[in-house]
């Protein structure tokens, strides 16, 4: 069954939304507190923490919505057995709007995640920082932890065969603070590809492309906005 | 290959850059859990050792040049480059095996004097580089004193196969008897301590509930056997099973020289390209430190064993093979352990059917000086060896270590 998304306003059961998912499995256990945002592409779905980080997941799903106090009904359907969850709803809190739009891009690449789900496993965790450098030279792109035993530096030339696109219009060094970035780590183990963009005011997009079993892909999107110190020089 | 402590010594202010290559960087991760921090040094080879804290376990490997891609040493007429680093840092650096061995092409080692950092450099595949800068410290030199050769007992065996022999032993065990049995059978037997306190009130202390685990390897197994019967030693099982893994993944055969309990014992690899030696400390029978490594002092007291066939019901291990044991004893010690101040040995008949009975523990027969404090109970391997002192009334046993050694 392929995706379907729907945005019905008046349905017999009065639903304002109904959305079916063939395989729920990608809906990964980042979401605990979701906004869902219905569009005609899909549903979006925002987890935020802290107002710092914004994770987002286009995929559909059966759910039921009559509206402002109802519950969410979910239905879940395997081997013909049918599961109804009724989530009561909140009211929901503004999003942040990261307010990341393409055209303040400075830098991005994509590589096949392949090159860093282990990289990322092993992260420094004594580190409070990743700092991401991105320079038309070398490192070309490096992700850097400073922890208790000294400092280390993962390294990605731009020639690398796991690179597959290296945009590089100037040097940038920012640093993210590791405990926000830790749950994108569950995304890129999912993932096939992901895209890693810098903007103007360092703020950083990823996005983790996602192919299911079915060979249909979604997109896990994370912002997170750089540590406000200003990154010192390291050895 | 497994993980075992490193150690290096740097002196700092080097400037000189000491620059190695492994080629198989697997051959770098040894990383002993234990120690808290690794010595290396770079001369014509380099040497990495470590100790423990409670300076009763000790490791050093030697790597020749040969072992590396590239080993660019200090010059003659340098001084020694040394220095010590975090044991944990360094292994952080060798933290996944799996991908150690799936990613990285070429371990590239330098010691930069100037920022004072050891840099670990992983190459791997994809043209991705990994770079470790870690910091290091002054330290003084290590360098425990034994000789392998002044050990009278040595065996040699695979790896493998003592390595198999370890297997069944519970993973928390801490410490394992190693002993040469009846037939020349050696015997590896897991340890446990009595609880302090409990040896003349609680017969039914947990000691008495543990699970002891028992294996015995044929004398054929053994590349080299040179021990009498009824040796044994204690030492701790996690650092053997550190260098067993190690020397399993290298392939090499694994020599011990060990003397009486007390002594250190000495676990050596070699082969043409490094040579590693493990040092540790054994228990001794009454309680004393251990000359060279200064093992930490170990005050149990003992219960006194009585010189019946029945078990007297203050004995630490109010078991029912022990009382078996004692029961069937018939004849007293043998001549080839009692110039062995801790093992006791009996040749005496067993019952062949009861497997539990053969190089069944035995308490080393207490002190029968009026007065003096019990020495710690001992343990042996072999069948029934209560020892003369089942007779202690009539005076000390000669097989039995004196209790009044322990500073011996």
């Amino acid at each position: 069954m392929p995706l379907l998304t729907q945005q019905i306003q008046d349905e017999d059961d009065q639903d304002s939304l109904v959305a079916s998912l063939d395989n729920v499995r990608n809906l990964s256990t980042i979401l605990k507190h979701a906004t869902c945002f219905a569009t005609k592409n899909g549903i979006k779905v925002t987890v935020e923490n802290a107002k710092c980080v914004q994770a987002n997941t286009l995929t559909a799903l059966r759910m039921c919505y009559q509206g402002y106090g109802y519950p969410l009904r979910l239905f879940l359907e395997e081997g013909g057995v049918v599961t109804v969850c009724k989530i009561n709803t909140q009211d929901p809190e503004d999003t942040l709007d990261f307010d990341f739009c393409s055209t303040n891009v400075i830098n991005k690449i994509i590589l096949q995640s392949e090159g860093l789900r282990e990289a990322f496993s092993e992260l420094d965790m004594m580190s409070e920082v990743l700092q991401i450098t991105m320079s038309l030279d070398k490192p070309y792109f490096r992700l850097s932890t400073f922890g208790n035993a000294g400092s280390s530096h993962l390294d990605y030339p731009k020639d690398s065969d796991l690179m597959e696109a290296f945009h590089c219009n100037q040097i940038q060094v920012n640093r993210y603070k590791i405990s926000l970035l830790k749950p994108s780590t569950k995304a890129l183990v999912l993932s096939c590809k992901v895209s890693i963009r810098t903007d103007n005011r360092g703020f950083l997009s990823s996005q983790y492309m996602i192919r299911n079993e079915d060979g249909q892909i979604c997109f896990v999107e994370y912002y997170c906005c750089p540590d406000e110190e200003v990154p010192e020089s390291e050895s | 290959m497994g993980k075992e402590g490193f150690s290096r010594w740097w002196q700092s202010g080097r400037t000189i850059e000491q620059v190695c290559e492994q080629k198989q960087p697997e051959g770098w991760v040894c990383g002993c859990p234990l120690t808290t921090s690794l010595s290396l040094l770079f001369v014509a080879q380099l040497s990495l050792r470590t100790v423990n804290s409670s300076r009763s376990a000790y490791a050093c490997f030697l790597f020749a040049p040969l072992f590396f891609q590239q080993y660019q040493a200090a010059t003659p007429g340098q001084d020694l480059l040394r220095c010590k680093i975090l044991m944990k840092s360094f292994l952080s650096v060798f933290r996944s095996l799996a991908m150690l061995e799936k990613t990285v092409e070429k371990c590239c080692i330098s010691l930069n004097g100037r920022s004072s950092r050891l840099v670990v450099q992983l190459h791997c595949k994809f043209g991705v580089r990994k770079t470790h800068n870690l910091s290091f410290q002054d330290c003084e030199s290590l360098q425990a004193v034994f000789d392998p050769a002044s050990c009278p007992h040595m065996l040699r065996a695979p790896a493998r196969v003592l390595g198999e022999a370890v297997l069944p032993f519970p993973p928390a065990l801490a410490e394992v008897t190693l002993g040469i049995g009846r037939g020349r059978r050696v015997i590896l037997r897991s340890y446990h301590e009595e609880e302090a306190g409990s040896s003349y009130s609680s017969p039914t202390d947990s000691t008495a509930k543990a699970m002891v685990t028992e294996m015995c390897l044929g004398e054929e197994d053994f590349q080299q056997l040179q021990a009498q019967e009824g040796v044994a030693i204690t030492f701790c099982l996690k650092e053997f099973r550190g260098l067993l893994s190690f020397a399993e993944s290298a392939n090499l055969n694994l020599s011990i020289h060990f003397d009486a309990p007390g002594r250190p014992a000495i676990f050596t690899i070699k082969d043409s390209l490094l040579d590693g030696h493990f040092v540790l400390a054994t228990l001794s029978d009454t309680d004393s430190h251990s000359q060279d490594l200064g093992s930490p002092e170990r005050h149990q007291p003992v219960p006194q064993l009585q010189a019946h066939s029945i078990p007297h019901p203050d004995d630490f291990a109010n078991d029912d093979i022990d009382s078996y044991m004692i029961a069937m004893e018939t004849t007293i010690g043998n001549e080839g352990s009692r110039v062995l101040p801790s093992i006791s040995l009996s040749p005496g008949p067993q019952h062949p059917e009861s497997p539990g009975l053969h190089s069944e523990e035995d308490e080393a027969e207490p002190s029968t000086v009026p007065g003096t404090p019990p020495p710690k109970k001992f343990r042996s391997l072999f069948f029934g060896s209560i020892l003369a002192p089942v007779r202690s009334p009539q005076g000390p046993s000669p097989v039995l270590a004196e209790d009044s050694e322990g500073e011996g």
